[in-house]
């Protein structure tokens, strides 16, 4: 019995891990310019099929894969560029319809540029199974874990300690007042969407050996991150992560436990859950108090 | 205008009527036989539709090449439904009403063939469907008819097996698509009748990324000897991946619905040991040189690897047998007149397709049986025969 939580644990987190990525490039996007990005689902996509089709062409994966995050971080801050950026001025909720149009766009254009098909990616150590407490772990979850963790390190260090990193805050905080100060804010919009586009990409690229990729895999991850930075709360960094881990616990114990033909719904339920009940999803106090 | 204008008008008119109706006559006997489709050439289903597309196209070609059918060319008249059930009524609609076709071989999956079921029945015009479930032809529908093995054959196929290696008791994994639930019903429905007990009955979503949880319920699940995953699509790999991490050491059956090298490839080593019954096409080189289906096999391999450099499929096979049965039926009737064809199509007996040999009747539209349903093997991340 504690072999299968185990098991519902592990499964739960490695995924977990994947919408708390997803969940960052959400957060990241919307404390610098207030925009919900519905596109982040396609920067997981752009991610998994650019490494599996330039894998496909022959390139070693230690340079597909920076490149695949090239790629996205590129298309990233083109969508702010010329999407986002002209529009400046516009409401927010026309800033939302115009990420849905770009997420419709790129997936249009992966099924012209790559194909319709699922793609399989070669695991970055093997594919032997690791027991651990009776349950057993891919190698590639340890990678999905491992480069999260070092991921939020990583943005806890550039938000903290950067000058960079910290104008981006500011910004988040007071658009107006960090402008005041010097802080180049047009830099940090386009910044905040090639970093969100990163963070998408490498989740994409880490998932794409356990889940399969294809032009289509982006909408669901999508939407999962957004439930996940939801709970969490909108616009926190610790959120994202906590909600990330918690959803995808929630829904492989959901799976495991009451029925696993329900596992999507639970994404859903908990979003609604929240915004009946702590709108501000679990960590996001800051953003109920600037109202 | 005066009168003989106006009557020497008419006459101009009248001699212009008789032109054109004339250069109509001799048109008609011009008039290409109209095959219609509608197949999942993209979409979640792609992996079916589009080696349908590919083979229907090259033999409509070859027809051609060869003079073609009753004197006349075949024209192919193919839409997209993407998968999508109700795009493929809109398309059977404008094959109907439009394109006038005189015959539709299409419908990749279940559920995009159920929702044109009625328009063809109220038109009146032969259709084959290429996809699984036996609800297409149980009951028997007039003008309904289909090439592929169904569902409750494979379990029945499945179970066979089974009873050959004394495995008595499984878990059961199935998909939410129309496929999945319907062999999943059809498993079990005739699983007692091959003293086989299913005690483990799990489901997962459409596109649903990880079935560990699910695959852990059945491990756990006391007395477990194999397991058998109804379904299609990318569902059935990542099954076949989480069970090999989940080191399930019994044997792991797949319906028909993967029966392309697609899903090997997706699999990758997971593959290895998985069985599944499939239509001879995919062992076309290992079948005995007596077997009636060899040569058609063997030549439909040849012809779709030489022309797009790509593996072949069972369902591009389906494909085959349902445009070949439907050009057969067409030449015996001497006609494209739709219910001599549709009684022709009936009496489809003993044509040796890629999926088998097919007898139809009036009780039976689809005329095929387990003998030639083959239990097949991943070994070395190829198809082998089993036995």
């Amino acid at each position: 019995m504690s072999a299968q939580l185990a098991q519902y644990l592990l499964t739960g987190l490695t995924v977990g891990a994947i919408y708390a990525l997803v969940a960052l490039g959400f957060a990241i996007i919307y404390n610098a310019s207030h925009v919900i990005n519905f596109a982040q689902g396609e920067f997981v996509m752009i991610g998994g099929m650019a490494t599996v089709s330039l894998a496909n062409a022959g390139l070693p994966l230690l340079v597909a894969i920076p490149v695949a995050v090239l790629t996205a971080a590129a298309v990233g801050v083109a969508l702010a560029k010329f999407a986002v950026e002209p529009a400046r001025g516009a409401s927010v909720v026309t800033l939302i319809i115009i990420t849905i149009g770009a997420s419709i766009l790129l997936r249009g254009l992966a099924t012209l540029v790559w194909d319709k098909k699922l793609h399989a990616l070669q695991p970055f150590s093997g594919d032997q199974p690791i027991a651990i407490a009776g349950a057993t772990i891919l190698p590639q979850s340890l990678w999905v874990l491992g480069v999260t963790l070092a991921i939020v390190l990583l943005l806890g260090w550039f938000f903290g300690r950067t000058l960079t990193g910290k104008a981006m805050l500011a910004t988040s905080h007071n658009p107006l007042a960090a402008q005041l100060c010097g802080v180049n804010v047009r830099f940090v919009l386009l910044l905040s969407f090639g970093l969100s586009a990163s963070l998408g990409a490498i989740a994409g690229i880490l998932i794409a050996p356990i889940t399969l990729t294809s032009w289509d895999v982006g909408v669901m991850l999508g939407l999962k991150g957004f439930a996940a930075a939801i709970l969490g709360g909108l616009g926190s960094g610790t959120g994202a992560v906590v909600g990330g881990l918690l959803l995808g616990i929630a829904e492989s114990l959901g799976a495991g436990y009451v029925s696993s033909a329900y596992k999507d719904a639970i994404a859903f339920v908990i979003i609604l859950a929240v915004l009946f009940f702590k709108p501000s999803g679990l960590f996001g106090k800051k953003s109920a108090e600037r109202v | 205008m005066n009168r003989s204008g106006f009557f020497r008008f008419m006459q101009r008119g009248l001699g212009l009527a008789a032109a054109v109706a004339l250069a109509g006559a001799a048109y008609a006997q011009q008039e290409p036989i109209r095959i219609g489709a509608f197949l999942s050439v993209t979409g979640p289903a792609a992996f079916l539709g589009d080696p349908e597309q590919k083979t229907l196209e090259m033999y409509v070609e070859k027809l051609n090449a060869a003079g073609g059918v009753l004197g006349r060319k075949l024209q192919l008249v193919s839409y997209d439904s993407a998968g999508d059930a109700e795009k493929a009524r809109t398309f059977a609609k404008r094959l109907i009403e439009q394109d006038k076709v005189d015959v539709i071989v299409g419908g990749s999956t279940t559920g995009e063939t159920m929702a044109v079921v009625p328009l063809v029945e109220a038109a009146g015009i032969p259709f084959i469907s290429l996809a699984g479930a036996l609800v297409i032809i149980d009951p028997v529908k007039k003008w309904v008819f289909k090439t592929p093995h169904t569902d409750r054959m494979a379990c029945e196929r499945i179970f066979l097996d089974m009873r050959d290696r004394k495995l008595e008791r499984i878990g059961l994994i199935s998909g939410a698509g129309g496929f999945d639930k319907s062999m999943r019903a059809e498993c079990l429905k005739v699983a007692p009748t091959y003293k086989v007990q299913i005690i483990a009955d799990e489901a997962y979503g459409a596109g649903d990324t990880d079935m560990t949880a699910q695959l852990t319920k059945i491990k756990n699940t006391p007395g477990v000897q194999a397991v058998l995953n109804a379904g299609f699509g990318s569902g059935p790999a990542i099954v076949t991946k989480n069970f090999k991490q989940l080191a399930m050491n019994m044997p792991l059956y797949q319906s028909h619905g993967v029966a392309s090298k697609e899903f090997i490839k997706l699999a990758g080593d997971a593959a290895e040991g998985v069985r599944l019954p499939a239509a001879a096409v995919l062992v076309a080189e290992q079948l005995p040189a007596g077997d009636k289906q060899k040569t058609v096999s063997v030549n439909y391999k040849k012809d779709y690897e030489a022309r797009f450099k790509q593996d072949i499929s069972t369902f591009g096979g389906h494909a085959h047998d349902g445009l070949m049965i439907a050009v057969e039926a067409m030449k015996r009737a001497g006609t494209t007149d739709k219910a001599k064809v549709r009684d022709a199509i009936e009496n489809t007996k003993g044509f040796s397709g890629t999926g088998g040999v097919v007898n139809m009747s009036a009780t039976d539209h689809m005329g095929l049986d387990l003998t030639h349903f083959r239990m097949l093997e991943v070994k070395k991340g190829n198809w082998t025969l089993v036995k």
